[in-house]
């Protein structure tokens, strides 16, 4: 893990509140690792920590949504920018080592760390994207998956409704999750009946990035373990979810 | 060579520089090690330490506000035992002081925990009285002199090691705290920790942190926490370690001159990781702008 200022390569709208940034990073990353982010100087203080969608060629990939006051300053950026970033935080997952059938199912920009996860496996990859609205960033995946389901909750042009409900952990060997807690927890729930492997990715809020202040922890079979560093990615069947 | 300049004795402890990292904000060390030069600093203050360990707090533990954050962590700890077995020596490894933060929620934790420090390889300990004391109901050792000396005076009893109280700006009265701090026997004090604070979830229509409070830190307290260092040095003969809302190397200055020896950084290293060393090459580059050739000429100038 490294602190350095990087330059922003480009910064792309895809929709509405979605945009991809592209910063010139050198880095060796494991998927499901992220960075902390930080395009200002005095406020807000904190960085913010947003998963790597892709990496290649030098060049790091973010997807995020814009929520509040730091995702609107990134927004915001243009080529040539500085943003200081910390990382690559997390455990990530060894992609190399899955085989089989495999399934990624996400909700809502829950896809941004999945495109780096796609391209590292080496199974048959299909993927369940849930939607409030209309889908984004779908057809980055077409060259690394082989079915894509999208299900949303308002545009008709697809499933009507959860992805949960469309997905059979039955036909995989295993499954890999990110999304809101509500959503993860319905999909490990559903993967314990068959015993099917399940992957999640974890958030919480994050002060330090690193494993120092605490602040990031949620709870596990084994006791608190901090998001950033013994985390994202963590067994579902380990955590122990809120409500 | 000019690094000498920066050197402090405190406690009898020798500091290369003034400049500490804040219990809490820096883990054991080694969660910064590689992202900064840690054998740089002028020492490291662990995380709270409890004699059980701790779980800490359940659900939100961080909230960003307008300049600082609060945190409601709840000492999540591991324990003194596990402390020492397992982070101790990593963290000597830095070769620079190693101060341990001390909590407790009784004052026989507090002596405990303090006995089996004693037998280590520590360089001081940092009594931390900012604590829910379980017996007064939950209230904090820190916001009553009467009952904080008596901490202090049951500590002092158990251990040779330097003791600096480190105070809670929510106390009654921080001079006199700090004041009966010392006739208990107190080496050194710092301050300050986080203000009581709060916030409210205006969509759920309910506050933040389930303990309602929570404790806020941050670039916004130094104003204040400078007004109680000033105060507290004013009032005491032992050496004081300031700090709250340390940001850059002239806040630093600041409090230097407002009478601190040693200052700590805490929520900078999360605004900036590597804050603490460019605060102590901040500082150098000032002493040799302004031809001030040890930090004796300026402590306590005001
Ligand atoms: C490991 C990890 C990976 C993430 N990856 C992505 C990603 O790839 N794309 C993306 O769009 N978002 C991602 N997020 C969520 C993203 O960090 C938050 O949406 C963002 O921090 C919101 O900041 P803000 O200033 O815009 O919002 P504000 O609401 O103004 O933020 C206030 C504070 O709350 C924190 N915060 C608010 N919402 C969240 C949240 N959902 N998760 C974590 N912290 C939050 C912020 O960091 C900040 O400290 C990730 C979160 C984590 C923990
Ligand atoms: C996340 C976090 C955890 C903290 N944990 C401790 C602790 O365990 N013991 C303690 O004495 N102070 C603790 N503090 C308080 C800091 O050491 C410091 O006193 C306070 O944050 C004010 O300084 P600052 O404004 O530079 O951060 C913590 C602060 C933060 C932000
Ligand atoms: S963000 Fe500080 S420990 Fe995870």
């Amino acid at each position: 893990m490294e602190y350095k200022e990087v330059l922003v390569y480009s910064n792309v709208k895809v929709q509405d509140d979605i945009y991809v940034l592209s910063l010139e990073i050198e880095d060796d990353v494991r998927a499901g690792q992220f960075y902390m982010l930080k395009a200002w100087e005095e406020e807000p203080i904190l960085a913010r920590p947003i998963s790597v969608h892709s990496s290649e060629n030098g060049i790091v990939k973010f997807a995020y949504q814009v929520k509040g006051r730091g995702t609107k300053i990134l927004s915001s950026l243009k080529a040539e920018d500085k943003v200081y970033v910390l990382g690559p935080v997390g455990n990530g997952l060894y992609t190399e080592k899955f085989k089989g059938k495999i399934a990624l199912i996400s909700g809502g920009i829950g896809i941004a760390p999945m495109l780096q996860i796609a391209k590292g496996l080496e199974g048959e990859v299909d993927l369940y994207a849930g939607f409030n609205k209309s889908p984004y960033l779908i057809d980055e995946f077409k060259k690394y998956c082989k079915n894509i389901h999208i299900a949303s909750e308002r545009d008709t042009a697809y499933y009507r409704g959860f992805i949960t409900e469309i997905f059979n952990p039955f036909e995989y060997n295993i499954v890999i999750c990110c999304g809101p807690e509500p959503m993860m927890k319905r999909v490990v729930d559903m993967c314990k009946i068959y015993a099917t492997p399940v992957y999640v990715l974890m958030e919480n809020k994050m002060a330090c990035g690193v494993g120092a202040c605490l602040g990031c922890t949620c709870n596990t079979k084994e006791g608190k373990k901090r998001v950033c560093v013994d985390g994202p990615v963590f067994k579902g069947t380990d955590v122990v979810f809120s409500a | 060579m000019w690094f000498s300049v920066l050197n402090v004795k405190f406690c009898g402890v020798d500091f290369k520089n003034p400049v500490l990292v804040a219990s809490g904000t820096f883990g054991f060390g080694v969660e910064y090690d590689g992202i900064i030069d840690i054998t740089r600093l002028g020492g490291l203050i662990t995380k709270g330490l409890t004699l059980n360990k701790k779980e800490g707090n359940e659900g939100v533990r961080i909230h960003e506000v307008r300049g600082g954050m609060l945190n409601s962590i709840g000492l999540q700890n591991p324990g003194i035992d596990e402390f020492i077995e397992k982070h101790l020596q990593r963290m000597k490894e830095f070769k620079v002081p190693i101060i341990v933060n001390l909590g407790g929620s009784s004052i026989e934790d507090y002596v405990k925990g303090a006995e089996i420090l004693d037998k280590t390889e520590i360089d001081m300990i940092e009594l931390n009285i900012s604590c829910p004391n379980v017996k007064e109901g939950g209230m904090n050792f820190g916001i009553k002199s009467s009952i904080a000396k008596e901490v202090v005076n049951r500590v002092r009893e158990v251990t040779k090691k330097p003791i600096m109280v480190k105070l809670s700006p929510n106390a009654e009265d921080i001079v006199d705290m700090a004041v009966k701090c010392v006739e208990a026997g107190a080496d050194a004090i710092s301050l300050v920790n986080t203000f009581k604070g709060m916030a409210v979830d205006i969509y759920k229509r309910k506050p933040v942190f389930n303990n309602i409070f929570a404790g806020y830190s941050g670039p916004a307290i130094k104003p204040i926490a400078l007004r109680m260092v000033y105060e507290v040095s004013k009032a005491v003969d032992v050496p004081v370690c300031g700090l709250g809302g340390i940001v850059d190397y002239k806040d630093a200055i600041e409090f230097i001159m407002a009478g601190a020896y040693l200052i700590q950084i805490g929520t900078a290293n999360f605004i900036n990781p590597r804050a603490s060393i460019e605060i102590i090459e901040g500082i150098e580059k000032f002493m040799i702008e302004q031809n001030i050739k040890s930090l004796d000429e300026i402590r306590g100038i005001i």
